[in-house]
């Protein structure tokens, strides 16, 4: 197979996998429609954030923001900061995340073992209150870099240069690119790269929607839209609930035998949606999705067994995504 | 059959504490003054003084999200679900 000089060159050149199983049936003689994984949890550290991560940091270097022995500090729920942290390590800088405090056990470990530094957040503001707390942080230390994956275009630009060519390469007959919805770096690289190559491409996103308690405290005036996000790259966007999340999530390991995390499910239930309109309309499809992490991170919510209605109850209140 | 809305914590003040209300309009715009007619106060908490969806909130039909479906002008069908939520930031833990 392939051999690198290190872990950093390891990134990104994901295998893109057919779903034979999980691709609708077509009636005879109708164009075929076909479902396509994009394996993101074979990334170093196990997600597409390594992307993002190696990017932001490649970047601040170059602009000279970054130098060696300095402190990086970012909001992160998880997958971005273990990305950063392994960078970091391999690259001289010292992490520090700020992330909810009700963060998984595997999460908290992981970061902590990469030698990244936690701050945590009140867990009632989620995520956006991860933002405005590192925000200030940033305030009171001005010589740490905040390299903000929300706002950073060389996370979109990770995508446009990387992910995006890849799928071309390997699927020129794309027609959909389905993924999830966060700092909405993934959408914007590649859905603006594929935009610019294939006629006609859809850029589709799949939002994850929590259990109300998520939201419960969220003031609609306080609200947050990542910087980087331009509805412009998107076709279509689907809010995707906990249960349908859940639901596909065990169906891909069932059908396919691939093990992902919740937000793959929900990014898998918006290219099933798509494909689906393809095959009633009678329309060519190649869709092309996702699989942001593996299920590793996620089995301690249990939501991998029992009922769905267990799983939903499981997930309640978490933020899956 | 009339078009299922469901409501987020923060606005259930406007409905009397329900969770989903009910009404009837050919669009989005038409399916709001509806329910404004009798939970005064939610619409304005929702379309900007400009008559643009507010830029914070979110509002999807049949898990599809409305900007994307010709926004206030969306078209309606009875059985449709609709469903508001307040835009948060993604990428997030499990507990």
């Amino acid at each position: 197979m392939a051999r690198y000089d290190s872990l950093l060159e390891a990134c990104g050149g994901t295998p893109l996998v057919g779903l034979p199983r999980l691709s609708p049936t077509v009636p005879d003689g109708a164009p075929p429609v076909r479902l396509w994984a994009k394996l993101e949890d074979r990334n170093p550290t196990g997600s597409i954030k390594d992307r993002a991560a190696l990017h932001m940091v490649r970047a601040a270097e170059a602009a000279g923001r970054l130098r060696p022995g300095d402190t990086i500090l970012e909001p992160t729920s998880g997958n971005t900061g273990i990305s950063l942290a392994m960078v970091a390590k391999l690259r001289g800088y010292r992490v520090v995340c700020v992330m909810p405090e009700n963060v998984s056990t595997e999460r908290v470990q992981l970061l902590r073992m990469y030698g990244a530094e936690i701050i945590f957040s009140p867990a009632a503001g989620g995520s956006n209150q991860a933002v405005a707390t590192a925000k200030q942080i940033a305030v009171e230390h001005p010589d740490w870099v905040m390299l903000y994956q929300y706002g950073n275009e060389a996370n979109a630009r990770a995508h446009y240069e990387t992910t995006g060519p890849e799928l071309l390469h390997d699927l020129p007959t794309i027609t959909h690119f389905v993924a999830g919805l966060g700092t909405t770096g993934t959408l914007m690289g590649t859905g603006r790269y594929l935009r610019e190559k294939v006629d006609g491409i859809q850029v589709v996103a799949a939002e994850p929607r929590y259990g109300e308690l998520v939201y419960g405290l969220r003031n609609i005036d306080e609200g947050y839209v990542p910087e980087l996000y331009d509805a412009g790259v998107l076709s279509r966007r689907f809010s995707v609930g906990t249960r349908d999340a859940v639901l596909r999530t065990r169906q891909l390991v069932e059908v396919e035998g691939i093990f992902a995390g919740f937000s793959t499910g929900a990014i898998l239930h918006a290219a099933l949606a798509v494909a689906h309109e393809a095959v009633r309309d009678g329309r060519r499809a190649d869709v092309a999705f996702v699989v942001a992490d593996g299920g590793w991170k996620y089995l301690s919510t249990g939501a991998y067994g029992g009922t769905l209605a267990d799983a939903e109850d499981a997930l309640e209140g978490q933020l899956w995504a | 059959m009339a078009i299922e809305v469901r409501i987020p914590t923060i606005l259930r003040s406007y409905t009397g504490g329900a969770k989903v209300v009910e009404g009837t309009g050919d669009t989005l715009t038409d399916l709001l003054a509806d329910l404004d007619s009798r939970h005064a106060g939610l619409k304005a908490r929702l379309v900007t003084d400009a008559g643009a969806l507010h830029r914070f909130v979110n509002v999807y039909v049949n898990d599809e999200d409305v900007r994307f479906l010709g926004a206030l002008d969306a078209k309606l069908n009875d059985g449709d679900s609709v469903t508001i939520l307040p835009a948060v930031a993604g990428g997030a833990p499990t507990r």
